[in-house]
């Protein structure tokens, strides 16, 4: 996973912790269209497992994590 | 999706330490596309009542730092369980039942209880939701 997926929406989760950030983007992804993608930006620890397994139990595509300073960009493409 | 996962919890005890982690997994799996059911019996029931998730304190001698936990808990940005227990209604798959058989002895009575809650019922009925669960626990 080298290039950054273009997101069609970017929703900003930093500050909250688990379950919140997985709350939220449910309520993101709902907004996109089928094949589009959202960015999440984290800060929260466990969404390093969160998002991926999170993202396969719910139907979806999980595209990868891209590392900030002191957050991460979560790519997740709506297929459900 | 193929299967629906579904998980059943009996939220026996009615200290914040105790209620906090039904409701987070209830929020998560919600999210997750999981059907929950929670049943409140016990201690539990005083959760359901208006306020009483507001009103939890921390067990026994921990009563004391109640204020303070509740205090961090804002401050690293965990949800408060009403944001959490809404969020998981919000999903449309969380079910809430009431123990009918601890509620006389709780001294809980159904006008006492948020309009959150769905259902009465006894041991049997939860055994028989809880039989079909893919996750079953006890808090």
């Amino acid at each position: 996973m080298s290039e950054k997926p273009i997101a069609n929406k970017t929703f900003d989760a930093r500050g909250l912790q688990c379950p919140m950030p997985i709350l939220k983007a449910k309520k993101e992804i709902a907004t996109l269209d089928v094949g589009q993608i959202l960015e999440v930006l984290s800060d929260d620890a466990g969404s390093k497992e969160d998002f991926p397994r999170w993202a396969r139990r719910t139907g979806n595509e999980f595209l990868g994590i891209f590392d900030e300073e002191d957050f991460a960009r979560y790519f997740i493409k709506r297929l459900g | 999706m193929a299967d629906v996962k579904r998980m059943a919890i009996v939220v026996h005890s009615g200290t914040l330490d105790k209620a906090y982690p039904p409701l987070m997994l209830a929020a998560a799996a919600g999210a997750s596309d999981m059907k929950v059911d929670l049943f409140f019996t016990f201690w539990g029931l005083l959760l359901l009542r208006k306020k009483g998730l507001r009103r939890a304190k921390l067990p026994g001698i921990m009563r004391l730092g109640t204020g303070m936990m509740r205090w961090r808990i804002k401050k690293v940005g965990i949800a408060s369980m009403q944001e959490l227990l809404e969020a998981a209604k919000d999903s449309g798959n969380l079910t809430i039942y009431a123990c009918t058989a601890t509620m006389d002895l709780m001294m809980v009575k159904k006008e006492h209880l948020i309009p959150e809650v769905d259902g009465f019922m006894g041991a049997a009925g939860f055994l028989d939701i809880a039989a079909d669960a893919d996750i079953q626990l006890f808090v």
